[in-house]
């Protein structure tokens, strides 16, 4: 900070204008995120923003891992929806190959995904309302959070990084008391989201910090491709669990959560209704797990794609996640690009924020929720 | 708080307004305030897990990925044929197979391993090599304490000295 | 009548030291005393209002907080305090030496200064002004000065930006405090603090002085809490928003002059919502009950000053752990539109309350 002070420039009129970097080591950017702000007193007039802190070619090294191998990197992408990036690979190479998954697996692949979901959610909220300096959040969102790691751990050996999911099904096959834990965990969380409404949604000062900040309207959305919760929260209806189901999610009732305001409130409030709304899926699910234990198809130990691209879509707890895959018939993918939400998220901040606050700039960009390396990759 | 003046209000609704949104204002924050008291006051609610003193108690779930290890029956045998899949497997190259010529008592030549050497610190707990050993050699331990002082103690060798292969897996 | 008045054994030290100097040496003799005790408590009250804070925050967040260094951890402040005494003293490029280095004392010593006008019992008052209220508020807000030069120095964006913000939000927020104890002025018609707790020997102000007087608490709490840069109005060392606000580019012991004396003010604060509103070191009395009265009478002030003192600091810290920080504007909306007007019209309906004799 001290070397970039002499950088300062006076541009329009009386009004001073003075730069300022946050980020890449910043509290709020959680990640290694910079953000190069432009400043009036306050006042955002200027965001840059800059990423390629934590590059560490995923998609570079994807193009010299067998497919299965290709599993364990997504893992590391968006470490917070670690089992559904593990689902977008394997069901593009199952796309590729043909081949359909025995229906168990895809319904223990919907409840880990939406699982996935709550806990992201729950981790958001925990951070955001850090952003917003209510530091109490953290501890009560990470508490609940708990719980959903430990059935991941329990089934999955990993708590942040599984690596479950598997083309052709999954690692192995889930832990007996699987699906009793949900059970528990579906009333539990039932009970606890209340509270948190109670200790921060209505809380007058939340709101007043949320409502009519870092509006971004559909038009900028669609734009701009901002997906998932946040997209949502513009009314756009980008939901590829409704869209193009996969998986299970044909056989159970999704509601798409829109809100119209398009404010870091709505944002804000979309989330906490997904949490409601991925509750009110497992709970569907849970009872339809078919007997058995056939939890994957048999592969052969080298997979080899047949010559072409093929593209699949998810919907990770940040939104649309794309896994486009070129192979020459080899064992190793051509080129694999992975469209991760938060880079389409991240860049829309440079509209939003402007002729906010600091401290907008920091709630719109925890309303945003951005993983930084998915970002990079 | 709220800053969106109602032009059309007369004097008196803009006085009941102002009080209204205050009193509001004040009701939410109180909630809040009930919620973090009754946590402070219900120290049943902590969910501190107290590490280092409870490591007797403390278990890990019989699937946690804490190492990758080779299990050794009482003779000291173990079921690695060191074929080297799972060397193949790895992404990071952190398992090498070392192998040697074994004699058979018949007089047969056959591949035996002489070491499976595993380096924890570039394993990323994938999975393959224990889903793809072909004989079940392979597998995780619980053991999470890894800390060491130098880098070179985590580069393991997973068969322990002087172990032979386990015959009747072979056979099967 | 009262069972602990510490002003017969100050009085008798006072003779002690008479008999054995000159009066000129006995007056710099009791003043090396005071200030020895003070800087004493001063350390202990301080490394004890971290240890409470990270405690209460601990529960609130179904933790246990320290519990490695000592019994319960209660050794764990003296641990962080040595921890910055051995850190070094980092100076940034370019930043203007003299006031980096003059601003973390200005701000420790304008918390100090007004320590010693609290009345912490009968007799046990080392400066009992009759102007003892608005000293009180006057070298408080000194620390703003403390502040804004921290910033200012530090040759960092981060820091002024903190500084800025706490200018305009302790400025502003003077008004409110000032105000709110206009309140119990008016009532107990004098700035003397020892005369305002006394005149509350039969009922605290907070009951005696109807909804007013309330309000006027209630106002002084979120205001004091404001001006101590505290809890949801931390603007000037907004975590999330500026690293660390004004003392970002402190380290050592700097920053720990910095870190004590925001709690020393909460100290305050409470200390001075304690004796102006809830009686200071009088007992809880309630008309009537003679016997409760007299069990009352037999527990010390200094229990019942830091009681209540403690009580309020909790509710302070509540606040702190509870609610997300303001945005810089809101604040001052919450000040100029709220806080100020309703704390004048309470000041009307006091003066005519007092004016008719209404209050007990």
């Amino acid at each position: 900070m001290a070397q970039t002070s002499d950088s300062h420039q006076v541009i329009i009129g009386e009004h001073e204008q003075y730069t300022i970097n946050m980020g890449p080591q910043h509290p709020s950017t959680h990640g290694v995120l910079r953000f190069e702000l432009s400043l009036e007193g306050e006042t955002v007039v200027g965001v840059r923003s800059h990423c390629g802190y934590i590059h560490r070619g995923i998609e570079k090294m994807c193009e010299v891992s067998t497919y299965q191998q290709i599993i364990h990197l997504t893992d590391r992408m968006d470490y917070l929806s670690a089992h559904i990036n593990n689902e977008a690979v394997s069901l593009c190479v199952e796309k590729a190959l043909g081949i359909e998954v025995p229906e168990r697996v895809k319904v223990i692949r919907t409840i880990l995904s939406e699982l996935t979901r709550v806990g992201s959610h729950l981790l958001w909220w925990s951070a955001f309302g850090m952003d917003m300096g209510a530091l109490t959040t953290f501890f009560y969102g990470m508490r609940d959070r708990e719980k959903i790691l430990d059935i991941f751990e329990e089934s999955c050996g990993g708590r942040l990084l599984q690596s479950f999911i598997c083309p052709g099904g999954l690692m192995h096959d889930v832990h007996p008391n699987f699906v009793a834990r949900i059970r528990e965990l579906i009333p539990y969380l039932r009970k606890k989201l209340p509270e948190y409404d109670r200790l921060l949604t209505g809380n007058i000062i939340l709101q007043e910090r949320t409502r009519n900040i870092g509006v971004l309207s559909r038009q900028q959305a669609i734009a701009w491709g901002v997906t998932g919760p946040s997209g949502r929260g513009s009314a756009f209806s980008c939901d590829v669990r409704v869209h193009e189901p996969y998986s299970a999610y044909d056989r159970v009732k999704v509601n798409e959560v829109l809100y119209h305001q398009g404010d870091t409130f709505a944002r804000y409030r979309v989330r906490l209704d997904e949490i409601h709304e991925s509750l009110s899926i497992l709970e569907q699910l849970i009872d339809q797990i078919p007997e058995g234990n056939d939890y994957a198809v048999k592969m052969k130990p080298i997979i080899k794609l047949p010559a072409g691209d093929y593209y699949q879509r998810v919907e990770t707890a940040r939104g649309e996640l794309g896994v486009y895959m070129v192979s020459d018939g080899e064992k190793y993918p051509v080129r694999v690009k992975f469209r991760s939400p938060n880079f389409s998220n991240l860049f829309v901040i440079e509209q939003l924020a402007v002729g906010h606050k600091i401290a907008d700039l920091v709630a719109i960009s925890g309303s945003l929720d951005l993983v930084i390396p998915d970002i990079d990759r | 708080m709220i800053n969106h003046p109602n032009k059309e209000l007369g004097g008196w609704q803009l006085f009941r307004k102002y009080f209204s949104e205050l009193w509001f204002g004040i009701r939410t924050l109180l909630k809040g305030l009930r919620i973090t008291s009754g946590y402070f006051f219900s120290p049943k609610e902590i969910i501190t897990e107290q590490y280092p003193e409870n490591r007797a108690t403390l278990k890990m779930f019989d699937r946690f990925k804490g190492e990758v290890i080779m299990s050794h029956t009482a003779e000291n045998r173990h079921r690695c044929t060191g074929c080297g899949i799972c060397e193949m497997n790895c992404p990071n190259g952190s398992i090498q197979v070392i192998t040697r010529k074994e004699t058979t008592p018949e007089g047969k030549s056959v591949r035996g391993l002489d070491k499976h050497i595993y380096h924890l610190g570039m394993c990323t707990f994938c999975g393959l090599c224990v889903k793809s050993c072909p004989s079940d050699a392979l597998a995780f331990g619980q053991k999470f304490e890894h800390a060491v002082f130098n880098r070179h103690h985590l580069t393991k060798v997973l068969n322990q000295p002087g172990s032979l292969l386990q015959k009747e897996i072979k056979a099967s | 009548m009262n069972l602990y008045d510490f002003s017969s054994l100050t009085q008798s030290i006072h003779q002690g030291l008479s008999a054995m100097m000159a009066p000129a040496w006995v007056t710099v003799t009791e003043m090396v005393l005071v200030g020895v005790v003070f800087l004493l408590f001063y350390a202990l009250v301080g490394l004890a209002l971290v240890y409470i804070e990270r405690k209460v925050c601990a529960f609130i967040q179904n933790r246990l907080g320290p519990n490695r260094v000592g019994p319960y951890g209660l050794v764990q402040t003296v641990a962080d305090l040595i921890k910055l005494l051995f850190k070094e003293l980092l100076m940034v490029h370019k930043a203007d030496k003299f006031l980096f280095n003059l601003a973390p004392f200005i701000v420790i010593i304008a918390s100090f200064l007004a320590i010693g006008a609290l009345p912490f019992a009968k007799g046990l008052q080392a400066l009992d002004l009759n102007v003892g209220l608005f000293y009180i508020i006057s070298v408080t807000s000194l620390t703003v000065l403390g502040i804004l030069l921290a910033g200012w120095s530090s040759n960092s964006k981060y820091s002024l930006l903190g500084a800025m913000r706490s200018g305009a939000q302790v400025i502003s927020y003077e008004l409110s405090v000032g105000m709110s104890l206009l309140t119990i002025i008016i009532f107990s018609g004098s700035m003397q603090l020892s005369v305002i707790v006394d005149s509350q020997a039969d009922g605290w102000w907070l009951f005696k002085g109807h909804v007013p007087a309330f309000i006027a608490f209630v106002i002084f709490l979120v205001a004091s809490t404001a001006e101590t840069n505290r809890g949801p109005f931390d603007m000037a060392e907004a975590e999330s928003e500026l690293t660390a606000g004004f003392h970002t580019e402190y380290s050592g012991i700097k920053f720990a002059f910095f870190f004590l004396a925001e709690y020393m003010n909460m100290f305050l604060a409470a200390a001075l919502a304690a004796t102006v509103f809830l009686g200071g070191w009088q007992p809880l009395h309630f008309g009537g009950l003679e016997a409760f009265n007299r069990v009352m009478d037999f527990i010390p002030p200094l229990v019942w000053f830091f009681g209540k003192t403690f009580a309020l600091i909790y509710i302070i810290m509540l606040f702190k752990w509870t609610f997300p920080r303001l945005r810089i504007d809101q604040l001052l909306t919450l000040e100029w539109k709220y806080l100020l007007p309703i704390n004048l019209v309470n000041i009307l309906v006091v003066s005519w309350v007092v004016l008719k004799g209404w209050h007990f």
